[in-house]
C-alpha cells in the first residue's frame, strides 16, 4: 500500500439516475488535505452533478460521499456545510441586496451560538459573537482584497470581485474542501490572473483542499496538481496535468475522433 | 469605535422615547376627561397600535424573508381570543375585580404573553409543513388557514357569545374581561404604548441579528444561503412563529379596544381595516424591509381610512367626487396605485429611519437630489 494518509474527500461509487438518465455513474476520487484538483470533461459531461452531489443539493441514488472517512449519506446542503464541504456556483449567487460585508457574515452563522433570547435581549453573548464574526469577516475581505467595499451592496461590484466575494464567503464556512464551479467563467485575462493569485494566497494561507470544475485549459494546466477527466458521466482519465493533456481517450472527448 | 456608536444610538434612542413617553402621560393627566381626546385620539391611538405591530410582525415574513403569508388576520384573531378569554376566565374566578384592581395588571399581562404564545405555536403548526416546501405554498395554505380559523373560532363552544360556557348573560363576549371603555382605554393607554414600543424593539433585535441576515439571505437567494450553511427550513419556520407572537399581541390589542369581539372583523370579507390583504398593503406601501416604514404606513393607513369615514370634509365635496368615498376599497386602490407610480419600493423602501443618523441621511438625501437636478440640467443644455 503506497497511501499516506486518509483523503480529506472521497467519494466511493457515487452515482445519480434522474428518470432514466444516468448524469453520474461510478464516480471515485479522492483528495488529499491541501491538494488542488481539477474536475474537467465536455459541456454537459456531468460535471456541476458531481458537485451537486458532493454538497447534499442532489441525494445519490447510488454509493457515499466520505468526509475525513464519514458517510454524510442523508445530509442536508447546510449540513454538508458544516461538516465541512463549500462551493461557489458556475452563475454567481450573491445575497444582492445585502452588504459585501454581510454577505460573508452570513457564511459565519454556525459560529453564532447565540439563541432567541440573546438576540432580542442583546446579552453579552450576543456582542462578544457578533464582534468576533465581524472581525473574521473582515479578515477573510482583506485575504480577498474586498475590504474596501465591505459596506457596499454586492450587486454594485464588478464581476471579477463578485467572483472573490463568493470564494470569502465560502472561506467564512471554515471548510476543509473547497469546490469551486468555474470560477474563472466570463472573465478577462487580467481578472483571471488575478483570481489565480487569490487562489494561490488562499492555499498557503487556509491549507485546505480545492476541487476546481473549469473550462479555461491553461488554468487548469497551470494550477491543478491532478485532473480527473468525465464524460457522459463517467471517469475516462485521471492524472497529472501532463498525462492528460496527452491522453487519446480525452482528445476524443473534447475534440471528437 | 462602532460600537460605541450603536451603544449611543440606543441611549439617543431611550431617551427620546422616554421623554415622549413621559410627555404623553402629563397629555393624559391634563387633557384625560377631554371630550375629543378621549373619544378620538385615543382610541385612534390604540388602533394604530395593534395596525403597527401587525403590519411590522407581518414584514418580518414578506419584507424581509421574502415569503406572502395571506393569513395574518388568522394568527391575530387567534391571539385576541386568547387573550380575551383568559381574562374573563380569571374574572369569573373571581382572580380580580374590576380594572383598578392590581391584580388586572398581572391578568393583562398573562394575557398578553398567552396570546402571543399560542399564535406562535399555530404558525409553528400552519408553518412547519408549509414552509419547507419551495415557491408559493405559504400563500396557499396561509389564505386557506385565515379562513378556517374563523369558522373554527365561531365553532368553538367556549368562545361563542357567553365566553366559555359559563352562562354569562351578556351579549358581549368579555366587557367584564379585558375590553376597555373610553374612559379605561385613557387610563391604560400607556399600557398599549409600552407594549408597541417593546414589540417593535423586540422585532428590531432580530432582523439585526443573526436571523435577519441569515433570513434576508434566504430572500436573495435560498440555494446559495443553503450553500452558506444556513438551515433554510429551520430559520423560516422560526421566523414565521417570532412573526406569529407578535401577531398575537395585536390581537390582544386589539382585543383590548373592543367591548365585543366578532371573528367577523378577521375574516376576508371584512371590509374595514383589518384585513389580510390590507396588512399586506399596509408593507408595501411601508417598504418591505423597513420596519419603520411599516409602522409609518400602518399610521397612514389609519388615517386615511379615519378620514374617509368620519372626516367632515368628505360632506363639503360634490356629490359626484364622494361617490368614490361610499366605496373606500376604491379610494385605498387609488392611494396605492399613487404609491406604487411615484414610490415603486415603497415610502421608505428598505431604509430604516433613525434618530441617530436622521441628519446625515437627510443630507446625503438633498446631496443626491441635488446631484440628479444637475445632472437633468447638464443633459437638457447638452440638448
Amino acid at each position: 500500500m503506497v497511501e499516506k494518509k486518509t483523503p480529506v474527500l472521497e467519494t466511493r461509487k457515487l452515482g445519480v439516475t434522474f428518470g432514466g438518465l444516468r448524469a453520474v455513474s461510478n464516480f471515485n476520487i479522492q483528495i488529499y488535505p491541501g491538494e488542488l484538483v481539477g474536475l474537467i470533461g465536455p459541456n454537459g459531461a456531468g460535471k456541476t452533478s458531481v458537485f451537486n452531489l458532493l454538497t447534499g443539493v442532489y441525494s445519490p441514488t447510488e454509493g457515499t460521499v466520505l468526509l475525513d472517512g464519514v458517510p454524510l449519506n442523508g445530509k442536508k446542503t447546510h449540513q454538508f456545510v458544516q461538516a465541512g464541504i463549500a462551493r461557489t456556483f458556475q452563475n454567481i449567487r450573491l445575497f444582492k441586496e445585502m452588504t459585501v460585508l454581510e454577505n460573508v457574515m452570513v457564511a459565519c452563522t454556525k459560529d453564532l451560538s447565540y439563541g432567541l433570547f440573546s438576540a432580542s435581549f442583546r446579552t453579552p453573548k450576543y456582542w462578544q459573537q457578533e464582534q468576533k464574526v465581524a472581525e473574521k469577516s473582515i479578515r477573510l475581505l482583506e485575504i480577498c482584497g474586498l475590504s474596501d467595499v465591505a459596506g457596499l451592496p454586492a450587486a454594485s461590484l464588478p464581476y471579477g470581485r463578485q467572483r472573490k466575494l463568493e470564494i470569502a464567503r465560502a472561506l467564512a464556512t471554515d471548510m476543509k474542501v473547497l469546490l469551486l464551479d468555474e470560477p474563472a467563467a466570463g472573465m478577462n485575462p487580467t481578472e483571471t490572473a488575478e483570481l489565480l493569485a487569490c487562489i494561490q494566497v488562499i492555499r498557503k494561507t487556509f491549507g485546505i483542499a480545492i476541487l476546481l470544475i473549469e473550462h479555461d485549459m491553461s488554468l487548469v494546466m497551470n494550477i491543478c496538481e491532478r485532473i480527473q477527466v468525465i464524460d457522459y458521466g463517467q471517469t475516462i482519465a485521471s492524472g497529472s496535468p501532463e498525462e492528460i493533456a496527452t491522453n487519446k481517450r480525452v482528445i476524443a472527448a473534447y475534440l471528437g475522433e | 469605535m462602532n460600537l460605541k456608536k450603536t451603544s449611543n444610538g440606543y441611549l439617543l434612542n431611550t431617551v427620546v422615547i422616554v421623554l415622549l413617553f413621559t410627555a404623553f402621560q402629563i397629555l393624559t393627566k391634563v387633557k384625560g376627561s377631554d371630550g375629543s381626546f378621549k373619544l378620538v385620539l385615543v382610541p385612534s391611538l390604540w388602533q394604530c397600535c395593534y395596525l403597527m405591530v401587525l403590519a411590522c410582525s407581518l414584514n418580518l415574513v414578506l419584507g424581509f424573508m421574502g415569503q406572502l403569508s395571506l393569513g395574518h388576520c388568522g394568527f391575530m384573531a387567534v391571539g385576541a381570543y386568547t387573550a380575551a378569554l383568559l381574562s374573563l376566565a380569571c374574572e369569573r374566578s373571581g382572580f380580580f375585580t374590576g380594572k383598578s384592581d392590581p391584580m388586572f395588571l398581572l391578568v393583562m399581562i398573562a394575557s398578553f404573553l398567552a396570546a402571543g404564545t399560542l399564535s406562535a405555536l399555530l404558525s409553528l403548526l400552519v408553518g412547519i409543513p408549509a414552509l419547507r416546501l419551495k415557491g408559493d405554498y405559504l400563500a396557499i395554505i396561509t389564505l386557506g388557514f385565515g379562513m378556517i380559523i374563523v369558522n373554527i373560532i365561531n365553532n368553538l363552544p367556549f368562545c361563542g357569545q357567553d365566553g366559555l360556557a359559563l352562562g354569562s348573560a351578556a351579549a358581549s363576549l368579555y366587557k367584564n374581561g379585558l375590553g376597555f371603555g373610553s374612559k379605561a382605554k385613557v387610563q391604560f393607554l400607556w399600557f398599549a404604548l409600552i407594549v408597541t414600543i417593546l414589540s417593535l424593539t423586540l422585532m428590531f433585535m432580530f432582523v439585526r441579528s443573526k436571523y435577519g441576515r441569515a433570513i434576508r439571505a434566504i430572500r436573495d437567494d435560498e440555494i446559495a444561503a443553503s450553500a452558506s450553511g444556513v438551515n433554510v427550513a429551520g430559520f423560516k419556520v422560526l421566523t414565521f412563529a417570532y412573526s406569529g407572537f407578535f401577531a398575537g399581541i395585536a390581537g390582544a390589542l386589539y382585543a383590548c379596544t373592543n367591548a365585543t369581539l366578532s371573528t367577523s372583523s378577521f375574516a376576508f370579507t371584512n371590509g374595514g381595516i383589518l384585513n389580510s390583504t390590507f396588512v399586506v398593503v399596509m408593507v408595501v406601501l411601508g417598504g418591505m424591509g423597513s420596519l419603520t416604514g411599516s409602522a409609518v404606513a400602518a399610521a397612514i393607513m389609519f388615517f386615511v381610512n379615519y378620514q374617509i369615514k368620519n372626516g367632515t370634509w368628505v360632506d363639503l365635496l360634490p356629490s359626484s367626487v364622494k361617490g368614490i368615498f361610499e366605496y373606500p376599497m376604491l379610494v385605498y386602490a387609488l392611494v396605492l396605485i399613487v404609491v406604487i407610480l411615484f414610490r415603486p419600493k415603497g415610502i421608505f423602501g428598505s431604509y430604516e429611519f433613525s434618530l441617530q443618523n436622521l441628519i446625515p441621511d437627510l443630507r446625503r438625501a438633498a446631496a443626491q437630489r441635488k446631484a440628479a437636478r444637475q445632472e437633468r440640467k447638464e443633459a437638457r443644455a447638452n440638448g
